[in-house]
């Protein structure tokens, strides 16, 4: 009797046990699948706010290239024909294509045109100069609102007075809507243009740009920093307090703040030294100093790695120290230091804090060309798309997060190939 | 300009390696003895005395080069009686007249004649550089050929050589944790010459106005940082409050319960969390988090603003969770097996393994993980920037706007830097306070993982 009751007990006692076991797994496993789904969540917010940023909309325009009323004549010189009145081209179009508007009307039509719709109908003469007093159709960028509107990204059921287009103005794109005068094709301006005020003609390739030469510099500046670091902690220097020293100051700058690296940057680069402000060799050097803890870290692991043995072997034929590390050890361990050099330098790459700091969040609306020219990087340009309060900048925003998305995934590729193609297991 | 000087320095080394091996042959041949080294081992040392020297006078060039012209320029102009001059901007119109002959049009004829000053300047600056680093490198090319001797030791020199360089290249470290000091300090010396070091520190009243003009009477500024730092630490406990369970829950889980194939699928997609740039959690914020906190706080009758503590604090959390989750998991997987064995052999399940022996012996470690984070959290700069908002509110709120140390520093110092404020300075005592809580935190936090290694290893 009283056994069966003791067993009785400790079956329910067991089974309380395992469901407490099987609980605890499940809160694990939960938690696992809550990050996860926050990963997934987030990268689809991205592609949902951006993919609408890789096109753009065009309106369809008569344009009549009257020599008159562009001061032009069939035998203009090329440079002449730059300085066509081709605004007033422009206008003429829409006034024919809209006949009767008023004289405040046309003013808001202009605004459903893009600020470079004078470019394109002047880039499309100025190509064909033989269309000269003839009519053509062309295809030309409309502006941010209306390609907004039509993205479904502003909503038209909002009152007028909170909206970008007034009602006399959402009544002219339908019609073009209606005339099949509007369609959407391919933004090559994304990927062509630097960051503008416009945001149908503002584009990343002046970030990415900056962005490229801001990381060369920091390729150029920590690889062999790095490098010769991490030789001589791993295989020159001394046990003493120096070493130590620097050791311990290695490991506590890899968690020092990003922002603060920028500090350093406004405060030594720029103002003690006069390094030119805003500009990817600034940019660069400061990013160095931040990632090169992490890839110095990583060139001692590869360093590590490389067994013992082969310097002895060297040393045993008559190497001196030098030549057993640097003919044997530091080729072996090349890969693994570029592996290293490379997840550096994705670190950077996405790093923004730094440059706000030393001034690359200027507006600059061309691709840079050179280290010390001043410029834009891909994450800040992120940040001045997000900060902007014009709607067409949100799309644009998260259509650059995918470009650098990408360009991460690309490096992180390239390292991650580097390590399983060339890395030796001992 | 210094593209072209390195094509010239590559030359120079170039030559100077064929000369000193060449060189070296023709000496022992003539003396009619062996050489102690390599001829390549002469051949580096003429090329390392014809490099570094070269390379230094480069560098100084390129620091200095701009600002001796400008100082010049600026020293030379003919001010005119009374009129009123911002040496940045006149320095730019100058440069800007100089570079670009077309925006002349409609300056002064101060300007102009600057801006022609300005650039025979650099002509002379741009000829000089080059010569200088001819003459320096034949000069040190010729220094090391009188050196090249059969019996030199070659080798040694260069392996000695060699040592400096890495010496140098490990300094580095060194040299920025001392410019980061260094600058942080002198900076917010200046600043608390201005503003009391007590006022800093325990006034609760931020705002950070300074008049623009001479003898405008508004309010001065006040610097209370109180409201600043209780807005870190709000954001910090959010953050926290979503990464410890969560990041510590999947460290468990990946450590203890799954399949060699979740570990190795689950790990990297963690890594990819990591490695996602933290602007990118800013617009995250901003365009999914913290509208849907906003309509969530309005839901339950509480007044939210559009930037919110907590909306940055729970994607801030996010951010953590792989730092705190693989963190912990080395860790929980660093606990000896024979712990783990020795439990599940008296019969606990593993539920109850993993609460009373594996977490109770590997706490030390993950309260240094968890320090770890806590001090990411504190620096981390652009998602606060993007969602927290800039309004310095002492409160205990997470709907409410907050800042933080690192939103102020850089609302500080974006847009117009003039260094003679203490609007601008503030930054760089924010950033001294950052800079050791954080080193603080490190050292305690890599001191108390380093213990509990030596524990079980």
């Amino acid at each position: 009797m009283n056994n069966s009751v003791a067993k009785e007990k400790i079956v329910s006692l067991r089974k309380k046990r395992s469901l407490e076991d099987m609980r605890f797994k499940y809160y694990g496993f939960t938690a696992m699948c809550l990050s996860l789904a926050v990963l997934v969540f987030l990268l689809y917010t991205i592609f949902s706010k951006g993919y609408t940023a890789f096109q753009k909309t065009i309106v369809l325009l008569e344009v009549d290239y009257n020599q008159d009323v562009l001061k032009l004549t069939p035998d203009s010189s090329e440079e002449e024909m730059e300085k066509g009145k081709f605004f007033r081209v422009k206008k003429q179009a829409i006034e024919n294509f809209f006949p009767d508007l008023s004289k405040s009307d046309i003013k808001l039509v202009k605004k459903l045109f893009s600020i470079n719709a004078d470019n394109e109908i002047k880039d499309y003469f100025l190509d064909n100069p033989e269309v000269i007093n003839t009519k053509q159709q062309i295809w030309v960028t409309a502006h941010s609102d209306v390609d907004q509107l039509l993205k479904g990204n502003s909503r038209r059921d909002v009152p007028e007075d909170r909206r970008k287009l007034n009602d006399i103005q959402l009544s002219y794109v339908d019609q073009l809507v209606e005339e099949n005068r509007v369609k959407q094709v391919f933004n090559n301006f994304f990927f062509t243009k630097a960051d503008s005020r416009h945001p149908e003609i503002a584009g990343v390739a002046g970030s990415f740009m900056g962005s490229l030469f801001t990381l060369f510099t920091v390729f150029i500046l920590s690889f062999p920093i790095a490098i010769g670091a991490s030789v001589y902690l791993e295989e020159f220097a001394p046990k003493n307090r120096i070493t130590e020293l620097i050791e311990v100051n290695i490991s506590n700058l890899a968690a020092v703040p990003s922002i603060v690296f920028g500090l350093l940057g406004l405060g030594v680069l720029l103002n003690v030294f006069g390094l030119p402000r805003s500009t990817p060799l600034v940019g660069g050097s400061v990013l160095a100093l931040m990632t090169l803890p992490t890839i110095i870290i990583a060139c001692r692991a590869s360093l590590k790695a490389v067994p013992p043995s082969i310097k002895e072997g060297a040393l045993a034929v008559g190497a001196t120290k030098t030549q057993a590390v640097f003919h044997h050890v530091v080729p072996l361990a090349l890969p693994g230091t570029l592996t290293g050099t490379i997840i550096g330098l994705a670190q950077a790459l996405g790093e923004t804090a730094p440059l706000i700091m030393i001034g690359m969040i200027a507006f600059i609306p061309n691709i840079p060309t050179g280290l010390t020219e001043p410029s834009a990087a891909l994450p800040v340009q992120i940040y001045l798309w997000v900060e902007s309060a014009e709607r067409g900048f949100q799309e644009k925003s998260a259509a650059a997060i995918m470009v650098i998305l990408i360009f991460l995934f690309m490096m992180n590729a390239i390292a991650v190939f580097l390590r399983n193609r060339f890395e030796r297991k001992w | 300009m210094f593209f072209w000087s390195l094509v010239l320095i590559a030359v120079g080394i170039f030559s100077s390696f064929i000369y000193g091996r060449s060189r070296i042959k023709l000496n022992s041949k003539k003396q009619g003895t062996k050489s102690k080294s390599l001829p390549t081992y002469y051949a580096q040392y003429v090329l390392m005395w014809c490099l570094f020297p070269a390379l230094i006078v480069y560098f100084s060039w390129a620091i200095f080069q701009e600002q001796i012209i400008q100082n010049i320029v600026i020293s030379n102009f003919e001010f005119i009686e009374g009129a009123v001059y911002n040496e940045g901007l006149l320095l730019a119109e100058i440069r800007n007249v100089a570079n670009n002959p077309s925006f002349a049009d409609g300056k002064s004829i101060e300007i102009i004649n600057a801006a022609s000053h300005y650039s025979s300047l650099r002509q002379i600056s741009q000829i000089s550089f080059y010569t200088s680093i001819i003459i320096i490198m034949l000069l040190g090319a010729l220094y090391a050929s009188q050196k090249l001797k059969p019996e030199f030791h070659a080798q040694h020199t260069i392996e000695r050589y060699i040592q400096y360089i890495l010496i140098f290249c490990s300094s580095v470290a060194i040299f920025t944790t001392i410019g980061i000091v260094f600058s942080l300090i002198f900076e917010s010396l200046r600043f608390f010459a201005e503003v009391s070091i007590f006022e800093f520190l325990f006034s609760t009243e931020w705002y950070p106005f300074i008049p623009i003009r001479e003898g405008q009477t508004a309010a001065e500024g006040s610097f209370g940082a109180v409201p600043i730092f209780a807005g870190t630490f709000l954001v910090m406990v959010v953050a926290m409050c979503v990464a410890v369970p969560l990041g510590l829950l999947t460290a468990i889980y990946l450590a203890e319960y799954a399949s060699q194939r979740v570990r190795k699928t689950v790990k990297p997609l963690l890594e990819i969390l990591a490695g996602i740039p933290t602007i990118v959690y800013g617009f995250f914020a901003f365009v999914s988090v913290a509208p849907f906190v906003k309509a969530f706080g309005q839901s339950i009758g509480i007044d939210a603003s559009p930037t919110s503590a907590l909306a940055a604090g729970m994607v801030m959390g996010v951010m953590i969770i792989p730092f705190i989750s693989s963190l912990s998991d080395d860790v929980i997987n660093s606990v000896p097996q024979s712990l783990r064995e020795a439990s599940l052999g008296i019969g606990a399940n593993k539920a109850e393994t993993i609460k009373k022996v594996i977490l109770p012996a590997a706490l030390p470690g993950i309260v240094g993980a968890f320090l770890l984070a806590i001090s990411r959290a504190i620096g981390e700069t652009m998602i606060v920037v993007v969602a927290a908002g800039t309004a310095p509110n002492l409160t205990g709120n997470p709907f409410e706007n907050v800042t933080t140390v690192t939103v102020q520093i850089v609302v500080a110092l974006i847009g117009d830097q003039e260094f003679d404020n203490p609007r601008t300075l503030s930054a760089f005592a924010l950033g001294l306070v950052l800079f050791v809580i954080t080193l603080f935190l490190n050292i305690i936090a890599l001191q108390i993982v380093k213990r509990y290694r030596e524990r079980y290893e």
